[in-house]
């Protein structure tokens, strides 16, 4: 069985709308989520989250209600199963007076449930970030996927034409850039599990275009009469079959863990997911055009020099 | 079968069997990281600023003490900030025996001298520097030994990123209350004399003094035992700014019972120690011992004979206070207040529900991709699938050899690992259609598809162990048990992937003559 067998699709062509239509995506992402306000997890803007198991069921307004005192800038949220009865708060870093402890909002929050006499509860689970924590891992967050970036650039820098590099990180950073459009979108919030997944998809994404790449290295040796843009639709088209059935396998291993992986884990596979998705199509329609770009002005360069010598 | 196959076959016979020894049972040789088990994750700051600042009252107090022995008259010796302190009013005729007493001083502190007799003296930055790092190093070994005695299995406490943060973290824990106490009080005990008190307020041991307390002396909150059945109160208390003994010289702690049957708390000295306080005791009979825990007079028994080695902490503790306050005495004092900036606490429950979750979905990714491959690949498919679970078997074993934490982003690495593994598989197997395409043989085909293959292998799999080795240095917990997952799971997929793949392939082909692959 094969799919895509012989393949002869024209994709340098659309090269211009591809991009095009990635800058529209990632505009109107970026726009929609600083006008919205980026929604930092407590991960990066400390405050508090705690996860409540009551015993009987109750409903959002009613875990509002009890907090009102603490504070009205909450999030109430059913936690995994609906049956389970499990509510997830979340409050922002209130201001703490100076010696006050870090547990202090946590607290008052399980005091305003208590008062509030709406059936005998459990605290699962309870996150405290202070501020200097938060600054700290935003700082880190950033330094990370940059240098990530940069250590991938350098590599295949070495490994590959200048180029292809930069096309390559094009194409990487065309997926992070992407990636975070739709979490923003869809309302997730930018915790330390989906920058690992934003992290992970750096190193995913760039796997896609090595290999097709690797194909156009090859290429280029055996047909070096052919354009560069021949050779490298020919090259996408030969790793074309390689490129779909792959990113369907990982989509569907990430799948199942976007639907039974639970609570902790959703934002981290919708990540991946929109990852996965934005990799194969940056690896067939940014990658190999910003390659193909540069590598002509390069080679156009190249030959305007060597005019000028003669 | 040809004799290197046979060798190759045994080789990953050998890896396997290795794998497995070193994972099985699981449920002893893996570790489960705090968000599958349950307990806290903290993450602490030392203030060191308390160390700087005690030093330099220490060196202040011992200075004035040096010139009030050696007759030097001074303005005063006021401590300025937490590293500087001057010395006013120094007599010019006295200025050269002022200075001789200053060797001491002088090796941690800078002098400079202002007008009139005036010196200033300022930590050295080098010193600054050095007494900040042996304040956390040393908060670190007492919350260690705190840890310890707290009975946690394989708790963590280690040197946070920031220079003064340390990580604690607890597995299993549930009463987070007590264990962040515990780590948390100075646990600080002082035996000092008490001069005058106890005082019902604060302005009532004022106005005992004349309104100002002496240089040498100190006001503290304490509390009043009333008498037998009566309650306590609290009050204030006039004691001697230097202790007689302090907890460093102490050598055991252990919760025992008062003459009214009470919780309690008795103490031993080592040599040093019981040598001050028995000298101390004989020279004050008749007077008060102020037991200072933390800054507060926890009570204030009159002296009745000298008393060498032993004490006692009596004040209205419960059982369970008792014994923490002899856990935190036996493993001695912290060298600064601790603030908490980050607390992370899961619960048994929730962590049982992420286990489930987590096995689940990556059994679903499994099946999910065993169907694909078997369907798209047919027998190459189960070749796929085969070097796949050699592959999370290696990635278990290796897990468990190295120590590392199972975490729950460590299980989303398991299930990009068996992503991972089809890529290269998938990589290889249509390699080898094409190499089959142009009409070689099918063993040349396979040859041809792996070789050509390797290289693109290689770099795919460096370029993500770049990012992995990126997100291991920013993550810390969870997220480092992923990267660390993902990193283990790619090694082990370059050998699963080329060597296992191919060998399995030409175990197949070296069998019978076969003119079609089944692929």
């Amino acid at each position: 069985m094969a799919l895509f067998e012989n393949a002869n699709y024209d994709f340098i062509k659309w090269r211009w709308h591809a991009i095009a239509l990635s800058a529209i995506v990632i505009i109107a992402g970026f726009a929609y989520g600083i006008q919205r306000g980026i929604p930092l997890g407590i991960d990066f803007s400390g405050g508090t989250i705690l996860v409540v198991k009551f015993e009987q069921p109750v409903t959002d307004d009613q875990v509002r209600g009890a907090i009102a005192s603490v504070t009205a800038e909450n999030v109430i949220q059913t936690y995994g199963d609906p049956a389970q009865n499990q509510k997830l708060i979340r409050i922002p870093q209130l201001v703490v007076e100076e010696g006050g402890a870090l547990d202090q909002n946590a607290r008052a929050v399980v005091d305003g449930l208590t008062k509030a006499n709406i059936g005998k509860f459990e605290v699962i689970s309870q996150e405290l970030v202070g501020p200097v924590i938060g600054a700290d891992l935003q700082r880190k967050g950033i330094y990370a996927t940059l240098a990530s970036i940069v250590g991938i650039t350098i590599y295949i820098g070495l490994r590959f034409r200048f180029a292809f590099a930069i096309g390559a990180i094009a194409a990487t950073l065309h997926d992070v850039l992407v990636t975070i459009a739709f979490l923003f979108f869809f309302g997730y919030d930018l915790s330390l599990n989906v920058v690992a997944a934003i992290l992970t998809i750096t190193g995913y994404s760039v796997n896609d275009t090595i290999v097709i790449f690797d194909r156009v290295r090859e290429n280029l040796r055996t047909k070096r009469r052919d354009s560069l843009e021949k050779v490298v639709n020919e090259s996408v088209n030969q790793t074309l079959s390689r490129t779909i059935i792959t990113a369907g396998t990982t989509f569907l291993a990430v799948l199942a863990l976007y639907l039974f992986g639970g609570e902790v884990l959703e934002a981290f596979a919708f990540t991946m997911l929109v990852g996965i998705i934005s990799g194969t199509y940056s690896t067939i329609f940014i990658a190999a055009s910003i390659a193909i770009i540069l590598g002509n002005k390069q080679a156009k360069g190249r030959t305007a020099s060597s005019r000028k010598a003669s | 079968m040809a004799k290197n196959l046979r060798w190759k076959v045994l080789f990953i016979l050998v890896v396997v069997g290795l794998a497995v020894w070193s994972f099985y049972p699981p449920d002893q040789k893996v570790r489960l990281g705090l968000d599958l088990k349950g307990g806290v994750h903290l993450v602490l700051r030392v203030q060191t600023d308390d160390a700087l600042k005690l030093e330099t009252q220490t060196t202040a107090d011992r200075l004035a003490e040096q010139l009030k022995t050696g007759k030097i008259p001074v303005g005063g010796v006021i401590v300025n900030n937490a590293t500087s302190f001057t010395v006013n009013g120094v007599p010019p005729d006295q200025d050269a025996a002022f200075r001789n007493l200053l060797t001491e001083v002088e090796v941690n502190y800078e002098r400079s001298t202002g007008s009139g007799g005036s010196y200033t003296f300022s930590l050295r930055p080098n010193i600054v520097v050095q007494l900040r790092e042996d304040t956390v190093n040393q908060a670190l070994q007492t919350i260690e030994r705190r840890v310890n005695e707290l009975g946690v299995a394989e708790p963590i406490v280690a040197r946070h990123s920031a220079a003064d943060q340390i990580l604690v973290q607890l597995p299993g824990v549930t009463d987070v209350g007590r264990a962040k106490e515990i780590i948390r009080s100075t646990a600080q005990l002082e035996l000092k004399q008490v001069e005058q008190g106890p005082f019902s307020d604060e302005n009532a041991a004022r106005a005992a003094l004349g309104g100002n307390v002496p240089p040498d002396m100190q006001l503290l909150p304490g509390t009043i035992e009333a008498g037998p059945g009566q309650p306590a109160s609290t009050g204030y208390y006039v004691v001697r700014r230097v202790p007689a003994v302090t907890g460093r010289d102490l050598r055991n702690a252990r919760p025992t019972l008062d003459e009214n049957n009470r919780p309690a708390v008795s103490f031993s000295l080592n040599q040093e120690g019981a040598r001050k306080f028995g000298n101390f005791t004989q020279a004050n009979i008749g007077r008060q011992l102020g037991i200072v825990l933390d800054n507060r007079v926890q009570s204030a028994p009159v002296i009745q004979s000298r008393i060498d080695d032993e004490g006692r902490i009596t004040g209205n503790f419960t059982n369970q206070e008792a014994q923490d306050l002899s856990l935190k005495l036996r493993s001695g004092a912290l060298p600064a207040n601790l603030t908490y900036l980050e607390e992370r606490t899961v619960g048994p429950s929730l962590g049982a529900d992420s286990v489930r979750a987590g096995v689940m979905s990556a059994a679903g990714g499994l099946l999910m991709v065993t169907l694909f491959m078997l369907f798209y690949y047919r027998l190459a498919g189960f070749n796929a699938l085969i070097s796949i679970a050699i592959n999370l078997i290696m990635l278990l074993g290796l897990m468990a050899y190295a120590g590392a934490t199972m975490t729950l982003p460590g299980i989303a690495g398991f299930i990009l690992t068996i992503g991972m593994g089809v890529d290269s598989n998938v990589l290889i197997f249509e390699r080898i259609k094409e190499e089959l395409r142009t009409a070689k043989g099918v063993k040349q085909a396979v040859a041809a598809g792996f070789d050509r293959v390797l290289l693109t292998i290689l770099d795919t799999h460096v370029a993500s162990l770049i990012s992995a080795a990126f997100l291991f240095n920013f993550g810390t917990g969870p997220i480092r048990g992923f990267a660390l997952t993902l990193t283990i799971g790619l090694l082990a997929n370059v050998f699963t992937a080329y060597f296992v793949s191919r060998t399995m392939f030409e175990l197949t082909l070296s069998r019978r003559q076969v003119a079609k692959l089944s692929i």
